[in-house]
């Protein structure tokens, strides 16, 4: 139960310093509408809705880059993650706060854009929300465990993307899928799948990604 | 890793490297043969399949070595040995070299037999394209971070992740596209006469012995120079 508080704990702390610094949610709310609005322009009139959906997916992934590439700085700039990897508590629970609060932006962001693309592009069905749900909570997961990684080097801007983008491909498959496809459920339940696999795996190796 | 103190105990496997590269020579001169000489020609696909003795083996070899720094990653984790990390970095080195032959030859053998040098519509060249990206930002994260147990953990914990990557995007992108790569080996065994299958066997032989005895080398040279460094530590303070 303590671990439960611990992870409820750091997923607040999180919460509170973006409601108090605004610094990454208003980011990349305003980041994924541009977005959406470049592609109106990239996409030539006539192009089919498919098209949109495969856009649509490309401004997710981006998005959660964009909020990834931000998550550790406040740990970073302050020396926070040190006092947080001595702290009385099992260390994947850090993992899993900041996967949580991560989670919550990008939910956040995509109040405001899933319905924008409906009003721009193409409408969503059940299955493709549900797919992008799914998709979300492995971004999240394998997402705050890189930026983890990418935070300790020299360039960790440049570095999260590398890193990511190869990794987030099969999810980018699924929620493709989910949304075009007519047997959209095979790929919810492939998205259901690498969520479970990689959220284990990053749980596990954490630790051994942030202590010295 | 052996202390600068003994260096004979570092360098005595790096006296068996020639003989080692000697059979490695041979081995492919003979797989060469066979494939270009010996084995009889497809009746389908005609020369161009004997890429196939050369390509195939050297994709297989490099999933061979990507599991391999993924082993040697685990082991690193599990027995906090820095030895192990050194072994996984080549390994996926050596892989991520033999993965980049692979597009290579891949793409060479689609333009002989599809007429283009690269088609999304083969599941195999994909997923080395997406696990070659994977590799190469390996290589970015190893080279970002400061040299130490925490860039050891890290660069393991990616390589682990590499492994899980290979059944998840080749599951993805079988769901993705149409499967049209050329199927040589079925579920009722290979469709090769015996003589092919032996070449094959020999290729594949030559080709892994090949990755084996660049591992070695490059693992003495890494090794050697991380001793010199040390001894020249010692010799100055």
């Amino acid at each position: 139960m303590s671990y439960l508080a611990d992870v409820a704990a750091l997923t607040r702390k999180d919460l509170r310093v973006e409601l108090r610094a605004r610094d990454t949610l208003p980011a990349m709310l305003l980041f994924v509408l541009s977005t959406l609005v470049v592609f109106h322009f990239a996409l030539p009139t006539g192009t089919a809705d498919d098209a949109a959906y495969g856009l649509l997916w490309v401004a997710i992934v981006f998005t959660a880059l964009l909020g990834l590439a931000r998550a550790w700085v406040p740990e970073q700039e302050h020396g926070v993650l040190d006092g947080l990897v001595l702290a009385p508590c099992d260390r994947s629970a850090i993992w899993l706060g900041k996967t949580l609060a991560t989670l919550v932006f990008l939910l956040a962001a995509q109040v405001v854009a899933l319905p924008a693309f409906v009003l721009f592009f193409a409408p969503l069905d059940a299955t493709a929300l549900a797919g992008v749900l799914l998709a979300n909570l492995g971004i999240c997961a394998v997402g705050s465990l890189m930026a983890a990684m990418a935070a300790a080097g020299r360039a960790r801007e440049l570095l999260l993307p590398l890193l990511l983008l190869p990794l987030v491909i099969p999810l980018v498959v699924g929620g493709v899928g989910a949304a075009i496809s007519p047997e959209g459920e095979r790929y919810l339940l492939f998205l259901g799948l690498y969520d479970g696999v990689f959220a284990v795996l990053s749980w596990a190796s954490f630790e051994y990604v942030v202590t010295e | 890793m052996s202390s600068p103190s003994d260096p004979l105990t570092s360098s005595s496997p790096i006296r068996s490297l020639p003989f080692l590269a000697a059979v490695a020579a041979v081995l492919m001169g003979l797989a060469i043969v066979l494939a270009l000489v010996v084995a009889p020609e497809d009746a389908d696909q005609g020369l161009s399949q004997r890429i196939f003795y050369i390509h195939v083996p050297i994709a297989l070899t490099s999933y061979f070595c990507f599991g391999l720094g993924a082993w040697k990653a685990l082991l690193l984790l599990w027995r906090e040995d820095s030895r192990y990390d050194l072994e996984s970095y080549v390994a996926i080195h050596q892989g991520t070299i033999f993965g980049a032959l692979t597009l290579i030859t891949g793409s060479i053998w689609a333009k002989a037999s599809w007429g283009v040098w690269w088609t999304w519509s083969s599941n195999q060249l994909v997923l080395f394209l997406v696990l070659f990206l994977f590799y190469c930002a390996y290589f970015m994260l190893r080279f970002s971070l400061e040299d130490g147990p925490r860039r050891a953990r890290s660069s393991a914990v990616y390589a682990l992740f590499g492994i899980v990557l290979v059944p998840i995007s080749f599951l993805a992108i079988r769901l993705a596209e149409d499967f049209i790569h050329p199927t040589v080996f079925t579920r009722e065994g290979p469709q090769m006469t015996g003589t092919m299958f032996t070449a094959f066997c020999v290729s594949w032989t030559a080709v892994t012995f090949l990755a084996y005895v660049l591992y070695r080398v490059e693992l003495a040279g890494k090794r050697l120079d991380a001793d010199l460094r040390e001894l020249r530590e010692a010799l100055a303070s």
